[in-house]
């Protein structure tokens, strides 16, 4: 067994891995930028090197720096996590090449599966079922219907050189083909110059499964069962689960035995995934499930999978890289209960899922489950790495009772000033279809409005917040002193229990003091109450606290950075006559564009963005004035 | 302990008459305190609120943190003077928490004359930063004034206790410690200026507030200088160029939250060092005293009734109760608090008097606060009296009362004649606060006593037929009566205000707590009790 290891990671993976690597005896080391001198992997590690700025390109993505931590400290294993370089084959190599032990695949293994047709052509040769496609040269309208019946409808016709949604016809039946390939190749001809099409299966319900493999350098591979990760927005997993529901035995043993073989093909060491899609449209069918592409690293979901068979995922890459065999033989595995994954990201629902950086000055994701985090209360969150912040993994003896405790805690999640999106996911824990197993990649594009929760307080919040404030007493409440007891006490009158408060821009005056049964917690921080219910938070002040009446920046034409970021455009002038919604400024943060346009039509009457430069949150970075130029 | 036993009988016919007649005046009392906290007439309200001003209680409130007790003195100050223009003598002053700690706030009230200075808005003044010097509360000035009103400048400029000694008191309890904030939230013209000027730390609100010595008009009439208020004393002018200003706010709400912010950032420590208990109510109910107090003030009846309903758990240890029975002495608490009670029983004997001054002695060596049932018609009157010493006995009372270092609350719970007012810790013993409650009458004797003295008197008494004689007298009665009316008193801050029987435990429970603010005395330090 290795003795030292190296975390080329930061964030929930590095700690995850450092857990393993504690309990195992092995002395960890952390490598950190500028941004993360004080994260949490740092200080659990047992020894810590810093590798550059905040900029991952220029710490956690330079292969160099890490393989010198590594030799300074005596590492003998580097364990890339996942992301940043962990399938960059050419650093395995270096790794390797330096005389450290990767824990990891083979840089041949990571290079076969990191070019995606090479890899389905690869497949193809094992025997592993790929999406049934057509992209030949030849074009005769003759071959392409034969390949459509052949691939069985529905199809898409898709101009190779297409994109934007132009050049592209779904055909439901072999008759309209002919018909269907003459307008799509017209139209192809006439947007791209290029009228040649490709065919490819129609997926009318698609579900992401995925297969979680492992090889050892002895050459046994097994597999660890499936997940399901088809609730994505925008490509990005939100919750995943294992086992998949829905799945029988016989398409679980296909797709299962289908990935043992890909994962055989490329004489895979350490842990994969096999990802799949499948065509769900008449439930899971061992026919109608086909490889999409491999993973070679622990994927983030691993924790899924490790809970419904008991294994540590990160002892066993560690045990199979350090030569030892496969902890267990495949007929050792099974499944047992169920699992579910949901990713917390600091984001803001309530506007397009902008990332949310800063202080987590309350953070409370509750007890009874499992929680792999990279942060605790009083860390921060930069802008320059990925914005999740934790996982939330469920368990239990069925896929309810996994699904009852994720929502309990993501309702239960407390988090504050940054926002996350524990309400957006608790929504869609929650929802009846998903519930039932009705799950399929559109689950939540189709319904996105309404698992994203009105970012506006309701009545009850309102009131949550009324009654603690008037209970809070600011902390130097004294349970003997009348002046804490005798709650709105007037001479000659009743009680004043009229509480006024503010949130964002609202002032309200509530009234407390009523019977009603008041869902939620409420807590102070400083100036603020706090309101956490359905995993939201909400903060008021006092009226008046933190500067004059609602309004402040809005409306007076400030363009002001949302967010800790880098300028990467600047797309107007000082003095330039601009118009309502036109874009001046676009800042860069989180791996995330976001533009700043001109709230109304004026003149760019201050302009401080300058291209390249790194701005902080609630910098002016340009003022548009009302009137002519 | 000893709980009180009650012989209270709701049934009774006296029970009910008396019931009757006490919540007709507490509902006289809470009619009459609804209109003066309203303030000046509907119209100058809706002026001032149309101007994005608040009205000076919402200003209060928003001071206070949230559902903090105010505990209001003089609400009904200047009540039926100056042709009833003045309600509250346009001004609001009480004990409020702000930030945790408890302050003094004085507002003024600009919808009453443009909150310019009666002479009771003066005394009202004083009486609040005297409670803030004795009580060590920091005071916070919501200034919204035009300063003296003009036509009483005879009767609030030129003496003691007049207008200028508002800002001696500043500037003499900042040299203590005792904080001075102040928040401009309208004008603060003339003398008024020193309230700002005067203070620890101030605020103002842009485009409202503004502060000179002589406003736009008096600059043009004695140097011929057109100029605006705001360029003349603006907040803009103040916080950046005079100085005069520290903090510049937005308008009220913003105003107000950094004298929050400015209490918040004290660095004081209510260290309190009593014998602290669980505050429990009273088992006797407190809404029984309707009931108990008699409809004549005249009337007697055992006062444990009133100390059962006023003390936690309606638990009281005795002191003497077999000796000098017309005053009542012992030990009790009040919210927790522990409390040296004296009420009276009846008339003042030598016996009471002489046990009264013990038990104060008691208390001072104890370190216990003392409350004052104060209904007394006033020390035994009589050769045998005279001749037992009564007065060298009342004196040792009074001289207890004068001398005792412990904090002092006073509760006029009916009459309040003659002598026994200063045994009893009356307005002249400042006592740290002083209640009414609306039965009470105080007079240097009573309405029939006076009438009968003066007619006895009189050079042509002897002649009087009895019509000629009630015709004397009547008018001194009627007199006597108007002027011993607690409204009547409490309109001139004879007493820091007229409370609801029912929530007499609440008052005393946030004056005294209050009171601990200031330190109490480590040993008592009597004047010579003439033995």
């Amino acid at each position: 067994m290795i003795k030292s290891l190296l975390i080329a990671n930061r964030g929930e993976i590095a700690c995850r891995i450092i857990r393993t690597a504690r309990r195992l005896g092995v002395r960890t080391v952390a490598v950190y930028s500028d941004a993360d001198r004080k994260a949490l992997h740092v200080r659990e590690a047992d020894e810590a090197v810093h590798i550059g700025p905040s900029a991952a390109r220029e710490s956690y993505l330079v292969g160099e720096k890490i393989i010198a931590a590594a030799r300074e400290t005596g590492a003998e294993a580097i364990h890339p996590g996942y992301g940043f370089l962990s399938e960059n084959a050419d650093f395995a190599q270096a790794v390797i090449d330096a005389g450290l032990i990767w824990v990891g695949p083979k840089p041949s293994s990571i290079r076969a599966m990191g070019l995606k047709d090479a890899a389905k052509k690869l497949m193809d040769a094992a025997g592993v079922p790929t999406t049934p496609g057509y992209l030949g040269e030849d074009q005769s309208p003759e071959r392409l219907q034969a390949e459509a019946d052949a691939i069985g409808y529905p199809v898409l016709i898709k101009a190779v050189a297409g994109g934007g949604g132009k050049g592209m016809r779904r055909v439901n039946a072999s008759a309209e083909f002919a018909d269907l390939l003459q307008s799509c190749k017209r139209e192809a001809a006439s947007s791209f110059g290029d009228d040649r099409v490709l065919i490819e299966k129609y997926i009318l319900r698609p579900r992401h499964i995925e297969v979680q493999v492992f090889g050892d350098s002895h050459g046994n591979v097994v597999h660890l069962f499936e997940r399901d990760c088809s609730l994505q927005r925008r490509h990005q997993k939100v919750i995943e689960e294992a086992p998949a529901p829905g799945m029988d035995e016989a398409t679980r043993a296909a797709v299962c035995e289908a990935a043992v073989k890909a994962a055989k093909a490329v004489d895979y060491v350490g842990a994969g995934t096999i990802e799949f899609i499948a065509d769900a449209s008449e439930g899971l069918r061992p026919d109608r499930i086909w490889f999409m592409e491999m993973n070679t690293r622990l994927q983030v979901e691993h924790p899924v999978t490790e809970e419904i068979t008991g294994q540590d995922l990160v002892e066993w890459q560690l045990r199979v890289a350090s030569g030892e065999p496969l902890p267990k033989r495949q007929d050792e595995l099974s499944i047992n209960g169920w699992a579910m994954e949901a990713r917390l990201y600091a984001e803001d629902p309530a506007h397009e899922f902008l990332p949310s950086t800063g202080w987590l000055d309350h953070f409370e994701l509750g007890r009874g489950i499992r929680i792999d985090t990279g942060v605790e209360e009083g860390d921060r969150i930069s802008p320059y790495y990925d914005p999740m912040i934790a996982k939330l993994i469920a368990s239990g003896g069925s896929r309810e009772e996994a699904i009852d405790r994720l929502v309990d805690v993501l309702e239960g999640v407390e988090v504050w000033p940054v926002k996350t999106n524990a309400a957006f996911l608790a929504r869609a824990a929650a929802d009846p279809d998903f519930r039932a197993g009705e799950v399929d990649t559109s689950f939540i594009p189709s319904r996105i409005d309404s698992l994203v929760p009105s970012s506006e307080p309701s009545e009850g919040v309102w009131n949550l917040a009324a009654n603690a404030l008037l209970a809070s007493d600011f902390g130097n409440g004294d349970a003997l002193d009348p002046w804490a007891g005798l709650q709105g006490f007037r001479a000659n009158a009743a009680a004043d229990l009229r509480i006024s408060l503010r949130h964002g821009g609202e002032t309200r005056t509530i009234v407390v003091g009523g019977d009603e049964e008041l869902e939620g917690v409420a807590t102070t921080h400083g100036d603020n109450v706090l309101v956490f219910t359905d995993g939201q938070a909400f903060a008021f002040t006092l009226p008046g606290s933190g500067g004059g009446a609602a309004g402040g920046a809005a409306g007076d034409g400030s363009l002001i950075s949302p967010m800790p970021g880098r300028v990467i455009a600047v797309d107007a002038r000082q003095g330039d006559r601009v118009t309502k919604g036109q874009k001046l400024v676009t800042l860069e943060a989180m791996k995330m564009e976001h533009s700043l346009v001109a709230p109304f039509d004026g003149v760019v009457a201050e302009l401080n963005a300058a291209e390249g430069a790194q701005v902080t949150e609630g910098t002016l970075l340009a003022r548009i004035e009302k009137g002519e130029g | 302990m000893t709980q009180i036993v009650s012989k209270y009988d709701e049934g009774a016919e006296t029970s009910r008459r008396y019931s009757a007649h006490n919540r007709g005046l507490v509902e006289e009392l809470r009619a009459k305190v609804a209109e003066a906290v309203l303030g000046g007439p509907e119209k100058h309200r809706e002026r001032h609120v149309s101007r994005g001003k608040l009205l000076p209680r919402d200003r209060v409130t928003r001071l206070l943190d949230p559902g903090s007790p105010f505990l209001e003195i003089g609400q009904l100050a200047a009540n039926g003077m100056y042709g009833d223009e003045a309600p509250g003598a346009g001004m609001i002053a009480g004990i409020g928490r702000v930030s945790g700690r408890e302050v003094m706030i004085v507002a003024n009230d600009p919808t009453v004359k443009g909150g310019a200075y009666f002479p009771m808005t003066v005394k009202k003044h004083l009486r609040a930063q005297e409670i803030a010097i004795e009580n060590r509360l920091h005071c916070v000035y919501l200034v919204d004034s035009g300063g003296a009103n003009l036509p009483h400048q005879a009767e609030v400029f030129p003496d003691k206790e007049h207008f200028g000694r508002i800002f001696y008191n500043q500037a003499n309890m900042s040299a203590l410690g005792i904080a001075q904030i102040a928040c401009v939230m309208g004008s603060c013209t003339a003398g008024g200026a020193y309230v700002p000027a005067m203070s620890d730390e101030t605020v103002i609100v842009r485009n409202q507030g503004t502060i000179f010595l002589g406003g736009p008009p008096l600059v043009k009439a004695a140097t011929g200088e057109v100029i605006s208020a705001e360029d003349l004393g603006g907040g803009d002018l103040h916080a950046r160029k005079s100085g005069v200003v520290d903090h510049l706010a937005e308008n009220d709400e913003h105003a107000l939250s950094i004298v929050r912010d400015i209490v918040a950032r004290l660095n004081s420590v209510k260290a309190v060092d009593l014998d602290l208990a669980e505050p429990v109510p009273p088992k006797l109910d407190p809404e029984e005293l309707y009931g108990i107090i008699p409809d004549d003030v005249r009337t007697p009846y055992d006062v444990r009734e009133v100390i059962g309903r006023i003390v936690d758990a309606s638990e009281f240890h005795e002191f003497k109760a077999l000796y000098g029975t017309t005053l009542v002495c012992g030990f009790a608490r009040i919210w927790g608090m522990p409390v040296a009670t004296i009420a009276n029983n009846g008339i003042l004997f030598s016996e009471s008097a002489l046990k009264g001054a013990h038990f104060i002695e008691l208390a001072c060596q104890r370190r216990t606060p003392l409350l004052f049932l104060q209904n007394i018609s006033g020390f035994m009157v009589g050769g045998k009296y005279e001749a037992g010493g009564i007065a060298k006995d009342g004196a040792k009372l009074v001289t207890a009362v004068a001398t005792a270092q412990v904090p002092k609350i006073t509760v006029l719970i009916g009459g309040s004649f003659g002598a026994g007012n200063y045994g009893m810790s009356g307005r002249a013993y400042s006592p740290r606060f002083l209640f009414t409650w609306p039965n009470s009458r105080i007079s240097v004797m009573g309405g029939e006593q006076a009438a009968s003295v003066l007619a006895t008197v009189h050079k042509d008494a002897e002649s009087w037929t009895p019509e000629e004689a009630d015709a004397f007298k009547a008018p001194i009665r009627q007199r006597y009566e108007d002027e011993g009316n607690p409204y009547y008193a409490t309109a001139r801050m004879w007493d820091d205000g007229i409370i609801d029987p029912a929530q007499t435990r609440d008052v005393l429970g946030l004056a005294f707590a209050a009171t601990l603010n200031a330190p109490i005395a480590e040993r008592a330090q009597f004047g010579l009790f003439r033995m």
